[in-house]
């Protein structure tokens, strides 16, 4: 069963997985390195304090689902999963190896992948679906899908944002992972979607602004769900590319940029340093 | 011309349904007795034939309005939920513009829904191509871990959507609405990939799928009574898995072959007999007839068909092209 870490636990656990983040894709030459360090501290408050899921009881009908829709920052989900017990860390190692199951994007190959995604805007309407199940069963499980806010503006998105709010599902919680980052430029220049609050409440979501790097905020928000009975709750987390590496933050190069070996040295020791300020 | 064929088309559909009727039929039934059912629709309970169900099991039947991609991903997700879902929408939107949900949330993520593509081929005919689905058997055969299905007659489409209601893999099957004949009235088995032989014949085969199949047998008769040959005719219900066993054995009595889809001649299932019977070192005289690769012609179902001799009089003579 799940062990709820507590806030310190949990900010000390994020360090850990920055680490682990960065020590895959050095190792793998491969990876998108900044979203995952903008969204791990969302998959670190769901799978360690949040979500009544775990490994010996995957195939459960009442766990609480996850479905990453923004895929490609699948090494932060791979490192929760392995925390977490789904697999062994090890198995990283053959991370975009040939003929790994551990690619660039999640699939059900990996235990504890609910969805095989990758390709964007695709991760609501599966949630959509899981949450209409869960109605219809009477089942009290929750759905949770982190998206990006560079995929927004996928129209299939918006279809699924509707029908969230026709069909009340309130054990829905979406989390935008808002790096304001994407693969071309800042997303209000590539494709504004902002003031995305106003959007999704006019479309009939309840919406909270929460620091995305803030574990007690996370907590706060995600105990708070439903936000609004009868109504699919979206949590706005406002994050930084490439968060905990001075110098990937806030940089394009970093979107799925890999460390060189002084790169990488340099990303460990920040992280060593504030991992021993934490203890 | 075009009358009498209507006329014999009408004759042999004595008291046969459209498929479509059959299976909203078939579904009302399964959902008697299995709370799992459900049918999830892009504002398509009217075209779908599907208001009665919506009447009698209010709470298996999700509307997504006119939304196809969330159409297919949220029917993805109910089905990784355990439910039986229909998903159903007119073939050409459910397979062009919800295509990438099909081929990740669907196929490539095993949620196996079955998808019902309705008002297929040219059944919209004179709504024009944006209506017309002639690309489906070509792109979802390039898609992994999905069966493809066009059932000839009431027949084939109830037990195709039994199967597939039972199926663990993703399924999509297409049919029209409009009327269709009993092919064969002995032959009671049927499955996926298990082509039926609905006449037997020892000059040519002419293989057919989904509402094609009916045209060709009037073709195998008209070539029996007026030209002395024998037609063996076939319902390729399964366009994906292929019976390659079938296939096998026609092609190795050595008599030619001629397919008949409502489809383009590219992609579907001349091509893929083609492709299994040169790899198979078969040179039997082969032809495909479907919808060529030009601007469709406008008009019926039954207009379109025999502007390109998808018909008895332009099958037979097909037929005959190769025989002679």
């Amino acid at each position: 069963m799940l062990k709820v870490m507590s806030e310190k636990e949990l900010t000390q656990k994020s360090v850990e997985y920055r680490k682990k983040i960065l020590k895959y894709i050095y190792q793998a030459k491969a990876g998108h390195t900044g979203g995952s360090l903008s969204c791990i501290d969302i998959l670190n408050v769901l799978y360690n304090y949040t979500m009544h899921v775990d490994a010996d009881h995957f195939d459960s009908p009442d766990r609480d689902r996850y479905i990453q829709s923004k895929g490609h920052t699948v090494e932060a989900l791979y490192v929760v999963l392995a925390s977490r017990g789904f697999f062994p860390e090890s198995d990283l190692d053959t991370l975009c190896k040939y003929q790994s199951h551990y690619i660039g994007h999640p699939t059900r190959k990996v235990h504890g992948v609910e969805q095989n995604t990758g390709a964007l805007g695709h991760g609501l309407s599966l949630s959509v679906g899981t949450a209409i199940a869960g109605k219809l069963d009477k089942r009290d499980y929750r759905v949770f899908t982190v998206l990006g806010d560079g995929e927004l503006p996928e129209g299939s998105n918006w279809e699924a944002a509707l029908s969230a709010a026709h069909y009340k599902l309130d054990n829905l919680c979406a989390i935008l992972d808002k790096n304001t980052l994407q693969i071309s430029g800042p997303t209000s220049a590539v494709c504004n979607t902002d003031p995305v609050d106003e959007k999704f409440e006019a479309f009939g979501w309840a919406v909270r602004n929460v620091d995305g790097h803030d574990m007690g905020a996370l907590m706060a928000a995600f105990d708070a769900l439903p936000f609004e009975k009868g109504k699919p709750s979206l949590i706005i987390a406002h994050t930084v590319k490439g968060k905990g590496v001075s110098y990937m933050e806030n940089q394009l190069k970093w979107h799925h940029g890999v460390p060189d070996p002084k790169q990488y040295a340099d990303a460990i020791q920040e992280l060593d340093l504030l991992e021993e300020t934490l203890s | 011309m075009q009358e009498i064929l209507d006329a014999t088309i009408e004759n042999i559909a004595v008291s046969q349904r459209a498929n479509l009727e059959v299976f909203s039929g078939t579904l009302q039934h399964l959902a008697q007795t299995d709370r799992d059912i459900i049918v999830v629709t892009s504002d398509s309970r009217g075209s779908g034939k599907l208001v009665p169900f919506g009447q009698k099991f209010p709470e298996q039947i999700i509307e997504v309005g006119i939304a196809e991609q969330n159409l297919v991903g949220v029917s993805a997700g109910l089905a990784s939920a355990g439910k039986k879902v229909f998903a159903v929408s007119p073939a050409c939107f459910l397979t062009a513009r919800a295509l990438e949900q099909i081929k990740n949330d669907v196929a490539y993520s095993n949620n196996p829904v079955k998808l019902i593509g309705i008002s297929a081929g040219v059944s919209y005919g004179a709504l024009g191509s944006t209506h017309h689905s002639l690309h489906d058997f070509a792109v979802l055969r390039t898609i992994n871990n999905i069966i493809v299905v066009a059932p000839a007659d009431n027949f084939e489409t109830e037990q195709a959507i039994l199967l597939a209601a039972e199926s663990n893999i993703p399924v999509y099957i297409r049919f029209g609405k409009k009327q269709m004949p009993l092919l064969s009235e002995d032959e009671k088995t049927f499955g996926f990939g298990k082509g039926r032989i609905v006449r037997e014949g020892s000059d040519i085969t002419i293989i057919g799928t989904g509402e094609t199949v009916a045209p060709a047998l009037l073709a195998a008769e008209k070539l029996e009574r007026e030209y002395n040959v024998s037609a063996a005719v076939v319902s390729m219900h399964t366009i994906k898995p292929l019976d390659y066993d079938l296939l096998q054995n026609i092609a190795a009595a050595g008599q030619p072959v001629l397919t008949v889809e409502e489809h383009s001649i590219y992609g579907g299932l001349g091509e893929a007999c083609a492709s299994f019977l040169i790899q198979h070192n078969f040179h039997n005289r082969f032809k495909i007839m479907g919808i060529p690769d030009e601007y469709t012609v406008t008009g019926s179902q039954t207009e379109i068909f025999n502007h390109y001799g998808i018909s008895e009089g332009g099958i037979a003579a097909a037929a005959l092209g190769l025989v002679r």
